[in-house]
This record gives C-alpha cells, structure tokens and sequence, in this order.
C-alpha cells in the first residue's frame, strides 16, 4: 500500500494559514513586548523593593516556571470565570502568555542585573543619578544587552508555545492545521506544511531579534 | 448521578499522575540516550555528521512539541498503521528532550578548555580516547545541574500528550472538570500537583549548580 501525498489540498487553503501566521505573530508580539516589561518591573522590584512583594513575586515566578503553559492557559481561560473574571479566548491566550514570559524574563533579567559590578551603580549615584535613572541607564541597559540572547531564546521558546493556544479555540496556526485537516482529510500534509511554517517563523523570529539587538544595543559586538 | 468531593477530585488527580511520572521518566530516559549520539555526532571531526546533528536539533527546537506530537500521532496512519496515544506520545518527546539535552551537552563538552584536548593527544590517545577519559568525565560534572534542570521541562512538556489523548494529569483534570464543572478547583489541583513534582527538581537543579559550580572554581 501506498500513499499519496497532496500537499495542494492543503495549499488552496492558504487564507487559513496566512490568517494563523498572523494571529500567532500577534501573540507572540503581545506577549513579548507586555512580557518582557512585565519581566522589568518584578526584576526590580525583586532585587530592590520591599520584602513582601519580593517574596510575592518570587512566588509568581516559581509557580509560572515550574506548572505547564496548557495548565496555566486552562486555568486563566476555564478557571477565571468562577471567580466573575471572563474572558474571551484570544484575550485568555495574551493574558496567559503575558503571565508566562513575565516569569521567565524575570528570572532571565534578574541574572543580568546581579551580573552587573557594584562599581557601575557606585558610579551613576557619584553622578547624582536618581535610583530609578542610574536603574534605567546603568544597570538595566547593559544587563538586558548581556542577557539579550537568552531572552531572545525564551521568545522564541514562548512563540512555539503559542501553539497551545489552539486548545481554547484561538485562530492561530495550529487551530488553522486542524481546520484544514478537517476539511481536507490530509491530517499528515496539514500539520507537516504548519510544522515547516512555524520553522520558518522561527527563523525569521531569531533574526530579527539579532538585528534588533544589534540596532539597541550597538557597543555589544560579541554576536 | 455521583458527586465528586474534592478529596475525589484529588484522588482520581493523583492516580492519573503516575502516568506523568511514568511518559516522563520513558521519554527523558530515551531523549538522553538519542540526545547523546545526537551529541557526537555534532562534536567528532566530521562536516556530514555534523551538519546532519545540526540540522535535527535546529528542526526539533524550532517547532512547536504539539506539532511534533500530532505529526508521531499522525504519521504512522500514512502507512496503514495505528498507533496508540503514549507510543506516538513516548517517540515526540523522547525525539524533542533529545535535541535539547544534545545543545545543553554541547554546551558543557565545549566549556572543556581544548588544551584538555590537546594534552590527551600529546600523551597518544586517539580521539575516542581523548572523548571518554579526558573531557566527557569533565564536561559531565557542568552537564549535572542543566540537565536536571531541564527535566522540569519534560515532565511540563508531557502535559501537551493530553492533546492527542493520552491519559496523563493534564488530561485527568479535563475530564474531571467535565464531570464537576468546577475547573477553578481542578485546574488548581493540577497546577499545583505539577508544582509538587517540578519544584524539588528545579530546586535540586539550582542546589547542585551552587555545589558543582564552587568546585569547579576552586580549580
């Protein structure tokens, strides 16, 4: 026995997955952005600010890091409603995502701060910076450019994740293999022709925060 | 029509934890035994094997495990063949777990510093040699930590095999909340037994990399 491939009957369905490549990009830049500023605020707050909060955030981070995406997506999205917070499935996936990173990258920028010499925030105070100046300047600018690599892995990391999303009925470009696949009956060609575009978003994904890196910060030469 | 006490909801949890237990011991198991060809093949002194280790990795870090996991579920219909959700569940993330512990590997093998190398080839050993007495034995004191570590993310990436139907603790407690209707108590549950098991081991990972780490400077 023999089968034949048709990848054209999953091809005319190029709306679909054009549509799906979209709202994945539009998870993955909601969640970087939201999740990468989410991930600044508690860093700071975890290495400087009161001791209540520190250990709340500690808890936050701990508990995102060590429970599977999917739980946490089923939780925000089924488990919310029971306490009066409903929300609507793609607003459920950028909340969750959001949620997720934000512990990731708290964890990844902390690492670049306690990186950072004492010297360097010795030196801002010296220059009669403000607490938060000599933070914005002196210790988050080249921390975030020494760690900017691994959060750049984490992204793209979070950007495959969005692939879960699909489980609560968001559009994005699983949800659109399985639609396909539905309506095709080519489950095998449906999902090898989404798993190739999510390869290439990769990619392109891992580029463009190079050059991004590249273009904030430009005295790091060492990539 | 039966009512579910918590302690129900708990017990049933539980019982379907063993299940995670059991895929992510198989899978991290089987992806360090593929990871560790996939490993030398990417480090012995040869173009083809290299680019071939590089191109696995590359294709198995860059795409989604869901997407890995519905290709092992569907892939074998191609040819006739039916296979059950924790066969095709077991091959995903055993292929997934083996790109990643291969990179992490990698890592650590070039942390050896090459004059570690070049001494083993001073004293007349052959590459191999080289391999097995002089730098794995070193590069596997830096592998400890990452690579407990990264069990956490098998035991979270066993979760995604509740998808294609295999019975684990993710897929316990959608059936359970399908039956309850109460998923803010059940997807807690779950969470929180995700935590149980994850947390000892990301902080045995920390731990040993604070040990191994003191010692290693110490040189």
């Amino acid at each position: 026995m023999t089968y034949h491939f048709d990848f054209g009957a999953v091809l005319v369905y190029w709306p679909a997955l054009l549509h799906g490549v979209l709202i994945t990009l539009e998870l993955t830049g909601f969640g970087a952005v939201l999740g990468v500023g989410l991930g600044i605020v508690c860093a700071y707050i975890r290495l400087g600010g009161p001791r209540p909060l520190r250990f709340i955030i500690g808890v936050y981070v701990e508990m995102i890091r060590n429970t599977p995406f999917l739980v946490q997506l089923f939780f925000i999205f089924f488990g919310l409603p029971a306490l009066g917070l409903s929300l609507s499935a793609i607003a459920a996936a950028i909340l969750a995502t959001v949620i997720n990173l934000g512990a990731y990258s708290t964890e990844i920028i902390r690492a670049g701060i306690e990186g950072t010499p004492a010297g360097q925030t010795e030196a801002g105070a010296s220059l009669g910076l403000t607490k938060f100046e000599s933070f914005r300047h002196i210790i988050l600018k080249p921390a975030l450019a020494r760690i900017w690599p691994a959060l750049s892995a984490q992204i793209i990391i979070v950007m495959l994740g969005t692939a879960i999303c699909s489980q609560i009925a968001v559009q994005e470009l699983t949800y659109a293999a399985s639609f396909i696949q539905s309506r095709s009956f080519r489950a095998f060609e449906a999902y090898f022709v989404v798993t190739a575009l999510y390869l290439a978003l990769a990619i392109l994904l891992r580029q463009t925060l190079r050059l991004g890196g590249k273009f904030l910060f430009p005295w790091e030469r060492s990539r | 029509m039966m009512a579910f006490s918590t302690w129900d909801i708990i017990r049933n949890l539980l019982l379907a934890t063993r299940w995670t237990i059991a895929l992510s011991l198989a899978a991290f198991i089987g992806g360090g035994l593929l990871g560790f060809l996939i490993l030398v093949l990417r480090i012995i002194p040869s173009r083809a094997a290299g680019l071939a280790a590089r191109a696995y990795i590359e294709i198995f870090q860059g795409t989604p495990l869901l997407m890995q996991l519905f290709l092992a579920f569907f892939a074998p219909a191609l040819f006739g063949m039916n296979v059950p959700a924790w066969v095709a569940a077991f091959c995903a993330l055993t292929a997934w777990s083996a790109a990643f512990l291969a990179e992490i590997w990698r890592g650590c093998v070039q942390a050896v510093p090459l004059g570690q190398w070049e001494a083993g080839a001073s004293l007349g050993l052959s590459y191999a040699a080289q391999l097995r007495h002089i730098v794995l034995p070193q590069a596997l004191r830096l592998a400890i930590a990452p690579t407990v570590g990264f069990m956490v993310q098998v035991v979270k990436g066993t979760a995604l095999t509740s998808i294609i139907g295999f019975v684990e603790l993710s897929k316990a407690g959608s059936i359970i909340t399908n039956a309850t209707f109460a998923p803010f108590t059940v997807y807690g549950c779950v969470a929180l037994i995700y935590f149980a098991l994850c947390w000892p081991i990301s902080f045995g990972s920390r731990w040993l990399e604070g040990k191994l780490n003191v010692a290693h400077h110490a040189h």
